[in-house]
């Protein structure tokens, strides 16, 4: 990609692996190529997220495309002198495969069974330059749906190619389009809304960071087919590296012309400014969004009037999703046809996914819609982590759903899924193993809405809060017969009343887990115990005398000296003392000490002794 | 006491050339308020009745701003902010225990300040670096897979210098 060099080093620098230690390995190149006097040979790239993060950091070289992962400063030396002067690749650091190393990124499984249209160039090209965005066909489409589209052509090759909002929602992109077009009033604005609250995704900073001009691109695409001439970039504040990315692409955007008044000499003119969110979770909905771009507190609006009609400062408005927009320039180059071709009836083209949570390969990856859950974690996923067993899989985060093993042929379209209670949301993947208490994650979830809950709505604001209170004591071992019924019909009021997505959406957890792990809540609620070990109330330790060696490390570590006993007595552990640190568990040499579900006969006795006085 | 209040004046003045800056902007208050966070470490009273006056609207509004969203603070900050990710895939993989271990650390609670000064101890929701949960963030560095104490040590000791 660059002129006159021997050899280009593209390294990831995705936050994933600039934590794992990326920008000492470019130092350590630099250095090394000054002192072996090839620094004039070598190009280093700093890319954005390649997606594999779990094996970061990782670099790929060309020309020949190989792929190193898990790179230590260390290895720097060996990977210069070896592979940049004598051309020997080193091959311990490449993947190894079941019988053979691979060298090639495009052989790596990871990456086999992926299609990449929005990550197209994220990992390949340096995203501050916009000169590499253009030698990889940027700006083609522009250029092109200007020049020799009108925006009604545009708008129609949108629906044709069956796009649909990546944000959660699923609203076909060309539809909304058309709303916001046949609007008169002017002028019209362009939302990128990158206010990826979804906690456990990660692909809209990604793709910001990773390649910023094509969600520019995108977003002038959309702006000329309904007739906006501002845009604004509501980007979270916790994502800096995004912010500054994209304002040096708007930045060298309107040096080169491509923002400004007459673009390309037409008549269209459009810039475009970026504002940042504060730390709100309800902002990811679009019109609490838009309230906060007008500097006000981040509630949501009832709808209608929709923004399409009455948006910022009151004027049409189209609100479009990072990875919607970053689909927009490919689509427009290969055409409807190409992209409608990948995927299922209802759903075209490919999603990317953000693989969490207990699974082998962590990171980003772009498949095509219809493939089954069960290839996306256990293909390309790897697999379960430690050799443990899968529970389930979060799908959409807080707004999501559960599913279980019996849903993983499922295949993934916003139908599908929805019909088994979970969403395509905006595409985070959070696979647990069976050391997870379902009954805890739903908690969990509850949590994070009660706190991120505007307070504008009764259901929402007050509703929320009795769910997690009856769920918080089920947790503690108070929870009453019937609970799980005031819970349904808690959660599924609050689905019907609130007034908009983030209180509609609130209870899936609940009752998703409800659903797929009922038994779970009854053990919780009915014999007071936590199958996983996982809530504190509903376990206790106990010392197995079999196995107990007498050392009496145990007892000389516990804050609370609640182990007693000898090296003939072997030791125990007085339950209504203990705090369950687990102090104990981390020092016994031999595997003695272990958690047991259920509470512990002495604390039972006392506690029904306490609810009968 | 003059020298402090010359050094308010210093940021107050440093704040009013972001104000007129930021003035071309339509609506601008959330970029103003975040600019003067930056600059005075929080948001006291005294800075939003600054910043109502100069934009010519209510206190009340900037004070519904900013005690609406959760990155922006109404009490003094400890020299390093640390950021624990509290997101789903963190929780997942351990963000319970990174906490009580950064909390038994620096012998503080959440969002409390040490007595130093030097550490406030902050919940985050998900800073999108969920492959290497669980993650903490000070300043703007991210550290992932802080599993063990050691690590949560390791990276306090960087900072206590």
């Amino acid at each position: 990609m660059s002129q006159n060099k021997r050899m280009d080093v593209l390294l990831c620098c995705g936050s994933g692996c600039i934590s794992a230690g990326a920008k000492k390995l470019k130092e350590k190149i630099i250095e090394l190529s000054k002192k072996h006097n090839i620094e004039n040979e070598i190009n280093i790239i700093e890319t954005g997220c390649m997606g594999p993060c779990n094996l970061g950091p990782v670099m790929t070289i060309y020309p020949e495309g190989v792929f190193y992962q898990k790179v230590k400063v260390e290895d720097i030396q060996e990977i210069v002198e070896e592979h940049f002067i004598k051309g020997r690749p080193v091959k311990r650091l490449m993947s190894q495969g079941d019988n053979k190393v691979i060298s090639e990124k495009k052989e790596v499984p990871f990456f086999q069974n992926q299609v990449k249209v929005a990550l197209e160039n994220c990992g390949y090209l340096n995203p501050e330059k916009i000169e590499e965005y253009i030698a990889l066909d940027g700006y083609e489409a522009l250029v092109t749906s200007i020049l020799e589209k009108t925006p009604e052509e545009v708008i129609q090759e949108i629906k044709d190619s069956g796009l649909r909002g990546r944000g959660g929602g699923g609203f076909p992109t060309g539809v909304k389009w058309g709303f916001v077009q046949a609007n008169k009033n002017k002028p019209k604005y362009v939302v990128c809304n990158a206010d990826e609250g979804d906690p456990g995704a990660f692909m809209d900073r990604s793709l910001l960071e990773g390649d910023p001009h094509r969600v520019l691109e995108g977003m002038l695409i959309a702006a000329y087919a309904v007739g906006a001439s501002k845009g604004f970039f509501y980007i979270r504040a916790e994502y800096p590296l995004a912010v500054v990315r994209i304002k040096n692409a708007i930045e060298q955007a309107r040096e080169s012309g491509l923002l400004g008044e007459n673009i390309f000499g037409t008549d269209f003119s459009f810039d475009a400014e970026v504002r940042m969110g504060a730390g709100a979770f309800v902002c990811g909905e679009e019109t609490a969004l838009i309230n906060s771009i007008m500097g006000m507190r981040g509630q949501p609006n009832p709808k209608p009037p929709y923004p399409a009609n009455s948006g910022a400062w009151q004027k049409p408005t189209l609100v479009n999703n990072v990875e919607t927009l970053a689909n927009l320039p490919t689509i427009m180059r290969k055409g409807a046809k190409w992209f409608s071709s990948m995927g299922t009836e209802t759903s075209k083209g490919t999603k990317v996914f953000a693989l969490t949570g207990d699974i082998k390969n962590t990171g980003l990856v772009e498949v095509p819609m219809g493939i089954s859950l069960n290839d996306l974690i256990f293909n390309i996923g790897g697999g379960m982590a430690e050799g443990k067993k899968f529970k389930g899989v979060q799908l959409g985060g807080p707004s999501g759903g559960c599913l279980t093993a019996e849903d993983l042929q499922t295949q993934i379209d916003y139908e599908s899924l929805k019909a088994k209670g979970a969403m395509m949301g905006s595409g985070g993947v959070i696979v647990m193993d069976d050391t997870k208490c379902m009954v805890n994650v739903a908690k969990f979830f509850l949590e994070f809405t009660v706190d991120e809950s505007c307070g504008k709505c009764v259901p929402c604001r007050v509703g929320l809060k009795q769910m997690y209170n009856i769920l918080d004591n089920i947790t503690k071992g108070k929870g009453k017969k019937g609970d799980i019924e005031r819970l349904i019909t808690l959660g599924e009021s609050i689905q019907k009343l609130s007034l908009c997505g983030l209180g509609q959406s609130a209870p899936n957890p609940v009752l998703s887990t409800i659903k797929n792990f009922r038994e779970e809540y009854e053990a919780h609620i009915n014999d007071k115990m936590c199958p996983t070990c996982v809530c504190t109330d509903l376990y206790h330790i106990e010392i197995d005398k079999d196995k107990c060696i007498g050392c009496s490390l145990c007892s000389r570590k516990c804050p609370v000296t609640c182990i007693t006993g000898s090296r003939t007595e072997k030791y125990t552990i007085a339950q209504v003392d203990c705090i369950k640190c687990g102090n104990c568990i981390e020092v016994c040499p031999v595997s003695a000490i272990d958690k047991i579900p259920g509470m512990s006969s002495e604390v039972l006795n006392i506690a029904n002794n306490i609810e009968e006085d | 006491m003059s020298h402090t209040c010359d050094k308010d004046q210093a940021l107050y003045d440093e704040l009013k050339l972001v104000i007129n800056e930021k003035k071309k902007l339509r609506n601008p208050l959330i970029e103003i308020l975040h600019k003067a966070q930056d600059i005075f470490g929080y948001l006291p009273v005294e800075v939003q009745m600054f910043v109502a006056e100069q934009l010519e609207i209510s206190l009340s509004k900037v004070y519904g701003v900013v005690t609406f969203y959760n990155r922006f603070s109404m009490t003094p900050r400890g020299k390093y902010l640390i950021n624990v990710c509290t997101g789903t895939a963190c929780y997942v993989k351990g963000a319970p225990k990174l906490i009580q271990m950064l909390s038994e650390e620096l012998k503080i609670g959440m969002g409390e300040t040490t007595p130093d000064n030097m550490f406030t101890l902050s919940e985050v929701r998900c800073v999108g670096a969920c492959s290497l949960a669980p993650v903490l963030v000070i300043d703007e560095e991210t550290y992932g897979r802080l599993d063990t104490r050691k690590k949560v040590k390791e990276i306090l000791n960087r900072y206590r210098g």
